[in-house]
């Protein structure tokens, strides 16, 4: 019986995913990203793909690692420490998933080979509701047109591949097209975390038979394992940075002093940081069961992503108003990175499903009726 | 090809479901739970049944009261996972418990850490079978979260003490056999460094106790009074009536709080008179929506605390989690709390009768703001986590 602990291999992914990370992606890039107006480095990306992160869920066939969705759990975690941007989510873990399911080899060794990024494009307004689909996909002689727009489509405006939920007559369907067909048209949203979100407007885009992945009115299907590993791994990202802000909060309250004392040694802030670091503790809990349980048995882990998102979300949402608070006014300047913490946790609370939407589907496996 | 590690596993799953199945008296499977279903042994308990009385011989003689103990001890000598597997296999045949006990949870553990050879070959196989009933003599009325100040003493005489001052708060000292008991042995040691952990007859010339009511209509604690108390200082060869050594008391007593930690912290089974949060709001067919989205809160939280008490046994397995275990005290007992408010709030005016058609809700409601005072309370796990584990700044 797997535990909930990590094994030696997974600590050594950890170890050397941390050691990389710290070295290459400190929690600056993003400030400096930011100010170049890219969404993220790409010579990262080249590195991460090199130490096989990209093609962490691809079989060794087509020239993945193969690693399991414990480990994409862990490089997810161990990026939001730093709030490391990269493909890696929308690609490696969303695409992937959906794809090997599919059986579309080709499309798999482009991703480990990091020659594909992808965006899943399936918001339609304001909340994650994937059943509400209304985008069409109208037959049209052998395939599809495909109208609609889109919206938060994370990776959206970089991705070089969209998958792309449309309802066609058969019921919703997924298609995997390149972002440069024509009627594609991609505006980039300026969101509060300065990483890669889109709208993008299809019209009349044309699309075949094999550009449909999983069956045509299989879409939820297609996608229903690929949503579970990528809410897990954003979960596991929240929870990254959730440790990631305790870390610099519980730094700062052994260094400033204030009353001729540090201000850790005042007991309201003992106390709230206490019960902070228990909230994130409990939330660790529901990462790695999501880990052991994807593994295990991937179409049976609603509940345990669902309970790791809710978790990771509320957690996140906790330890970035804390780590501002505790900062004081240096915690709501631009300059200070606290403040990238609080943005990417509102933006990671919302996609793929927010609190609300994740602990009604822990509700519903409990028996209860939400 | 099978998975050798999970075969054994569900073979030994088979085979104590079996024996369950086999000796659990019909009278002791039901889903309903209330205190009294409890079988806390002793000399002077009271079988509520002679069912519960059978069901406890037919456990302790397998050794089934103290599952993870060694044999030799009246346990059964379990590994996690099959403590783990018979307690699961408990549950879905609905089961009672055969027995529990503040010499299982909390004395057994102090001394199979600290307790001679000869110590653990008397007093544990007693624990294991029922027999001896223990209290837990460590608050004062000076003494509570500043437990290290507690003033009753022992003043050496050779051969024996004698033990004078007095406890409060003690659990069920009235029904109890034995008590074990902080006790100062050197009064001009620092108040860490002089107080022994001390084990006591409850019928010595001189104890006596006094019943305190609590808030919950029960009156299960007491204070526990020692005038002039002889303790031999040897109950026979190899049995000193002290657990470890002479005033270094304070690390058995640590060593037992973080066991009593542990088990308060978990003592939330998400189900109440046998039921669940959901299927109590279903019954009530509550549509409030203030309360459902607190039930959905409250569901989310609930599981993951249980994943997390899993994943702190895997933790200490591999090595401990020392002070992190307060964290499990703190979080599970409010989490506790928090599941009571709910259901009182959903029964409504229902769940207001001491012994209503919620049966003891109310009862247990109130009992359960307890939980985050007994053993320690929010604030001192608190205090813990901060100064011990994130290692904050003193004054
Ligand atoms: C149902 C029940 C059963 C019990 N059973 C037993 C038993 O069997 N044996 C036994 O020995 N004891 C038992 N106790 C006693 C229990 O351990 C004590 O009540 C507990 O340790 C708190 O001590 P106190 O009551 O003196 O409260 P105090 O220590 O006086 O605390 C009062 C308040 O002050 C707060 N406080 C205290 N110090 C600090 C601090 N440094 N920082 C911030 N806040 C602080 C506390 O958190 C609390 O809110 C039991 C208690 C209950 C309620």
């Amino acid at each position: 019986m797997a535990t909930l602990i990590l094994t030696d291999d997974e600590t050594m992914l950890q170890d050397a995913a941390r050691g990389f990370l710290d070295g290459a992606a400190p929690v600056g890039n993003l400030r400096a990203n930011r100010e170049a107006g890219r969404a993220y480095d790409p010579d990262l990306w080249g590195e991460m793909v090199r130490m096989g992160w990209a093609g962490v869920l691809v079989s060794e066939e087509q020239g993945g690692s193969d690693m399991g969705f414990a480990a994409a759990n862990i490089l997810s975690e161990e990026m939001g420490r730093s709030l490391v941007a990269s493909p890696f989510l929308s690609t490696a873990v969303i695409a992937a998933t959906a794809l090997r399911r599919a059986g579309r080899t080709a499309a798999l060794s482009a991703i480990a080979a990091g020659e594909a990024t992808y965006a899943l494009a399936i918001d339609e307004g304001p909340k994650f509701a994937p059943d509400a689909t209304s985008m069409e996909a109208a037959t049209s002689g052998n395939g599809f047109r495909l109208t609609g727009a889109k919206t938060f489509v994370g990776d959206g405006a970089s991705a070089s591949r969209i998958l792309v939920l449309a309802r066609a007559q058969a019921g919703l369907t997924l298609f995997d097209i390149e972002a440069g067909r024509t009627g594609v048209s991609r505006d980039k949203l300026d969101l509060v975390d300065s990483r890669d979100h889109a709208a993008i407007t299809f019209d009349g885009v044309e699309a075949t038979g094999e550009d449909v992945v999983g069956d045509v009115g299989g879409g939820l299907a297609a996608l229903a394992p690929a949503l579970r590993a990528g809410q897990a791994a954003l979960a596991a990202e929240l929870t990254g940075l959730s440790a990631g802000a305790f870390e610099m909060t519980a730094g700062y309250l052994k260094e400033r002093k204030q009353f001729g004392r540090h201000i850790g040694s005042f007991q309201a802030l003992q106390h709230r940081a206490a019960h902070l670091w228990s909230e994130i503790e409990v939330t660790a809990s529901t990462i790695i069961n999501a880990g052991r349980v994807l593994d295990a048995t991937p179409d049976e882990a609603d509940l345990a992503v669902s309970l790791a998102k809710a978790r990771a979300t509320e957690t996140a949402n906790l330890a970035v108003r804390e780590g501002v608070q505790m900062h004081g006014g240096i915690g709501m300047t631009d300059e200070f990175d606290m403040g990238f913490y609080m943005k990417r946790a509102r933006v990671a609370a919302e996609w793929l499903g927010d609190y609300g939407y994740h602990a009604a589907v822990v509700a519903k496996a409990r028996g209860m009726a939400a | 090809m099978p998975d050798m590690g999970q075969d054994r596993h569900a073979d030994f799953r088979a085979e104590i479901a079996a024996w369950i199945d086999e000796n659990a008296p019909a009278s002791l499977r039901n889903r309903s739970f209330s205190e009294d279903d409890i079988c806390w042994g002793g000399k002077r308990w009271v079988f509520r049944s002679e069912d519960q009385k059978t069901w406890l011989e037919a456990c302790a003689a397998k050794g089934l009261t103290a599952p993870t103990w060694p044999e030799a001890y009246g346990g059964a000598g379990f590994d996690r996972a099959q403590d783990k597997a018979f307690r699961e296999e408990l549950d879905r045949l609905q089961v009672k418990k055969p027995l529990d006990s503040f010499g299982l949870w909390m004395l057994g553990p102090a001394l199979l850490a600290f307790g001679t050879e000869e110590q653990k070959r008397h007093f544990l196989p007693q624990i294991t079978r029922g027999e001896i009933r223990w209290c837990q003599g460590y608050s004062e009325p000076g003494a509570g979260s500043d437990l290290a100040s507690v003033q009753t003493w022992a003043e050496d005489k050779g051969d024996h003490w004698i033990v004078n001052g007095s406890k409060i708060w003690t659990s069920y000292a009235d029904q109890a056999d034995w008590i074990f008991a902080l006790i100062r042995t050197d009064r001009d040691a620092p108040k860490h460094k002089g107080i022994s952990f001390m084990l006591i007859d409850m019928e010595s010339e001189g104890v006596s106790t006094k019943p305190i009511r609590l808030i919950s209509g029960k009156s299960p604690f007491c204070e526990t009074f020692f005038d002039n108390v002889r303790v031999p200082k040897s109950y026979g060869e190899g049995l000193p009536a002290i657990v470890g050594e002479e005033n270094r008391g304070w690390d058995v007593a640590k060593h037992l709080l973080t066991h009593e930690r542990e088990m308060i912290g978990g003592g939330g089974s998400g189900l109440t008179g046998g039921r669940s949060v959901a299927s109590v709001l279903a019954d009530e067919g509550t549509t409030d929506p203030v309360i459902l989205s607190r039930a959905m809160k409250l569901g989310v939280d609930e599981l993951a605390m249980n994943l997390t008490l899993e994943r702190y046994k895997d933790m200490a397995k591999q090595g401990g989690v020392g002070n992190a275990s307060a964290m499990l005290k703190y979080y599970g007992t409010e989490l506790n709390k928090a599941r009571f408010e709910l259901l009182m709030s959903a029964g409504g005016s229902d769940a207001l009768a001491w012994d209503g058609e919620h049966g003891t809700l109310a009862p247990e409601w109130l009992r359960t703001k307890a939980n985050s005072i007994e053993g320690g309370t929010s604030e001192v796990m608190l205090d813990i986590l901060a100064k011990r584990v994130l290692e904050l700044p003193g004054q």
